[in-house]
């Protein structure tokens, strides 16, 4: 029935790992082939693969583990999933009916372990009720914010014979978040943008999440308005790289351009973006002379952090289809002259380069790597995946999307570990395409097992690993607020990664020196299957600009030179 | 890159408590939620709560409609006029809840409160008990020679003066419902 249910959803695809609470499951797979089963090699990496899969097609991923250990290892991956609402089903065995509350084995309170961290759960007692829910679960994960859902089944339920319900036949949910926007308050923003000296769109997951459609009608608001625009880490693609209104991404680590622009705009349309606390900086500084208009489909993301002038709750897509329609028959009106000077003044800012870096002596700089890596893979069919740290923020910065879904990284929960299986997922999702996972040597390790299942399903994923032997995003912490006390900071003892790829089946390629790079990627690239790149770089570099917890947009640091005088005592202790 | 000198003692560690200029002015408000009587979505509503750190100054709840299964919570709760947006956004998109009501914003209501009281007393002081109770229109529900048992209906500010009234006459034990409200009119 399970099977049946996934089938009828139209999962072609489930990431899991069976155990004794879901061998009913299992079997039924067993007995079917229609749907592929990924065998991860530990339940959080088949949570971020679903993760990877969910975020590149646009479709909710499928998990499957066992009850207890299963089911807890699955947290930190439903947890990340709902940071960035990703919308994913979880199903997970639970021990029989008549044994929960026995501390029986395997048995965990899954519903109550999982209940902050999923979007909705249930506990299915009753085989008859089973389809419905599932269905349910699939329209409440897809639906208004995505998110993750879960499915506790205990394995009497499994067992029983019940009635199956096809989702057009089961009873529909209350849960229908509303999708189209206010007119009034879209009338409102649109009065705005028409006499806005300094707009600004400023982006986010929500965009993409909201479809491509969505990204499509963002392009042709912002091309057709004339407004510059940044977008968060999580929204990075829904309008392309390459077109000229792009200011790149802001926030912590964002471009200089961007963060000022936020900081000195008149009007700032926040689209599917929540006002996180690393893309706000100082809360009481931010922005602090534009009407602000925020667009969500979530109600408690309005009003959240920052006020809003102009709320408006609904579909990112369905709102800027909306906002479109009636700049148009307004007459299509900016504030040319205003909106020209603007620009003026973000090319000032750009002048500044803030990314700009020398790559000389015999050491590989992260930044050359990345730039190299985007320079020869930029016009391939290619998905980025990366893991966390500062390596991240340098494929944020170096690296250019064009399209919606192309780019997979964790935003909101910012969890180490994540990127390798999600490259996982998103090459089950398009095998033929150029998979990478941008990695740091230890979020790598974190769930470097997954190697196996890269072999065993000859994944041609690309492990990219920018090794500097630290955890190099504390390490920089710690230098800039504690006192360069660099407090177990270190990757010791790391494995060779060369030799740990060719244990298990796959290929690993190391490079060290700034004149192999090129060829080494190149051979990365052409070899068919998955790869380890372990490439050593420079182990003491800092990721710039960077705006000082504490600190508004417009105090960012640039660069090594800049630290001293920038970062005034009292922010130096916020984090 | 040099070094930050971090102030010895400083507790202002992080960012996360640079909080916005929002007014900081204590509201408290009686909110209506109509939800799914499902399992597990109490505990939805008072995770939330601790979850997020909001407050719970009252919460009741009952199956209201047995045949759509649905059950009324009322929570009164107290916090600054964002925070109590917040909570309303929050509760909204909670699956099971179906509605939420601010019956302290959304015109008159009517808020009500059951309570019993035992009071363990003697001579002048049963007298006295039975009096006030009287005033109060509180309801004898049990009573042996040597206590009271006092069943009491009003808001929650009556049911706080009758406590203070019974406390020096042998106050033994109270339990109180939590606020059940409506809005007034159709
Ligand atoms: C699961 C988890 N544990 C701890 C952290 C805190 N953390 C953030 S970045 C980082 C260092 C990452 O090191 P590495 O993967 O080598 O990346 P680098 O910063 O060196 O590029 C750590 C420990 C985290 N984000 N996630
Ligand atoms: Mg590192």
């Amino acid at each position: 029935m399970v099977v049946q249910a996934l089938m009828d959803q139209g999962v072609d695809v489930v990431f899991g790992y069976p155990g004794g609470a879901v061998l009913p499951i299992y079997d039924e797979i067993f007995q079917q082939n229609s749907i592929r089963h990924v065998l991860v090699r530990h339940e959080q990496g088949a949570v971020h693969a679903a993760e990877g899969y969910a975020r590149s097609t646009g479709k909710p991923g499928v998990v499957l583990v066992t009850s207890g250990p299963g089911a807890t290892n699955a947290v930190t991956g439903i947890t990340d999933a709902l940071m960035d609402s990703i919308p994913l089903v979880v199903l997970t065995g639970q021990v029989p009916t008549f044994m929960i509350g026995t501390d029986a084995f395997q048995e965990a309170d899954t519903v109550g372990i999982t209940r902050p961290c999923t979007k909705h759960n249930w506990l299915v007692k009753d085989t008859d009720a089973l389809a419905g829910t599932l269905h349910e679960a699939f329209h409440v994960a897809t639906s208004g914010r995505p998110g993750p859902v879960l499915i506790d089944i205990p394995k009497d339920v499994q067992f029983a014979t019940g009635t199956y319900i096809a989702p057009q036949k089961a009873r529909t949910s209350h849960y229908q978040p509303r999708v189209k926007g206010d007119m009034e308050a879209i009338t409102q923003l649109v009065a705005a943008i028409e006499t806005a000296k300094k707009p600004i769109f400023y982006t986010g997951g929500g965009v993409i999440n909201s479809g491509p459609a969505a990204a499509q009608l963002l392009r042709e608001l912002v091309d057709a308005t004339g407004a510059p625009i940044t977008s968060t880490l999580m929204g990075l693609g829904a309008y392309p790289a390459s077109g000229k209104a792009w200011m790149g991404m802001l926030g912590m680590h964002g471009l200089y351009e961007a963060n000022m622009a936020m900081h000195d705009c008149d009007l700032l349309i926040a689209i599917g973006a929540r006002f996180d606390d690393r893309i706000t900086g100082r809360l009481d500084a931010f922005s602090p002379d534009s009407i602000k208009a925020h667009i969500d489909i979530d109600p408690s993301s309005i009003n959240k952090v920052i006020k809003t002038d102009i709320p408006i709750v609904g579909d990112v897509g369905h709102v800027l289809e909306d906002i479109l329609k009636v700049w148009k028959a307004r007459g299509r009106k900016t504030d040319k002259a205003g909106l020209a000077e603007w620009w003026d003044r973000i090319e000032d800012w750009r002048k500044v380069d803030c990314l700009k870096f020398s790559q000389t002596g015999n050491v590989i700089r992260p930044q050359h790597a990345l730039s190299r890596l985007e320079a020869l893979t930029r016009e391939r069919d290619r998905y980025v995946c990366t893991e966390v740290g500062q390596h991240q923020m340098w494929a944020a910065q170096f690296m250019g999307f064009e399209a919606p879904n192309r780019w997979m990284t964790s935003g909101g929960l910012g969890t180490m570990g994540y990127g390798f299986p999600a490259s996982i997922g998103v090459q089950m999702a398009h095998p033929e395409a150029l998979v990478i996972n941008v990695a740091g040597e230890a979020s790598w390790l974190m769930n470097m097992q997954e190697l196996g299942t890269a072999a065993q399903y000859r994944l041609p994923v690309k492990q990219f690993i920018l090794n500097n032997e630290r955890l190099g995003m504390v390490r920089q912490w710690q230098e800039l607020l504690h006192g360069e006390r660099y407090s177990h900071s270190w990757s010791e003892s790391l494995p060779d990664f060369v030799k740990l790829a060719e244990a298990f089946g796959a290929k690993g390629i190391k490079c060290s020196d700034p004149a192999d790079l090129d060829d080494a990627i190149m051979e990365m690239l052409d070899h068919d299957g998955p790869v380890v790149f372990d490439c050593l770089v420079e182990k003491h570099e800092n990721c710039f600009p960077m705006i000082p917890s504490g600190e508004p947009h417009n105090n960012m640091l640039l660069g090594e030179a800049s630290t001293h005088d920038a970062i005034r005592e009292g922010g130096a202790v916020l984090v | 890159m040099s070094a930050l000198n971090i102030e010895k003692g400083s507790t202002k560690h992080s960012a996360y408590n640079l909080r916005p200029q929002f007014s900081d002015v204590q509201e408290t408000h009686t909110l209506a939620v109509t939800v799914d009587n499902e399992p597990g979505v109490l505990a939805r509503v008072i995770g939330l709560f601790s979850g997020r750190g909001y407050n719970i100054d009252s919460l009741t709840v009952a199956e209201v409609d047995h045949t759509g299964h649905t059950s009324r919570i009322t929570i009164v709760t107290t916090g600054t006029p964002q925070v109590i947006e917040q909570i309303k956004a929050q509760l909204g998109r909670i699956v099971p809840v179906h509605d939420v009501h601010d019956l302290s914003v959304e015109g008159p209501s009517v808020e009500r409160e059951l309570a019993l009281f035992k009071v363990v007393c003697q001579g002048d002081k049963r007298v006295e008990a039975l009096r006030l109770a009287d005033i109060f229109r509180a309801n004898v529900v049990d009573s042996t020679l040597a206590s009271f048992v006092f069943e009491i209906t009003g808001t929650p500010d009556k049911i706080d003066a009758f406590a203070n009234l019974m406390r020096p006459l042998g106050l033994a034990e109270v339990a109180r419902t939590g606020v059940a409200a409506l809005s007034r009119g159709e």
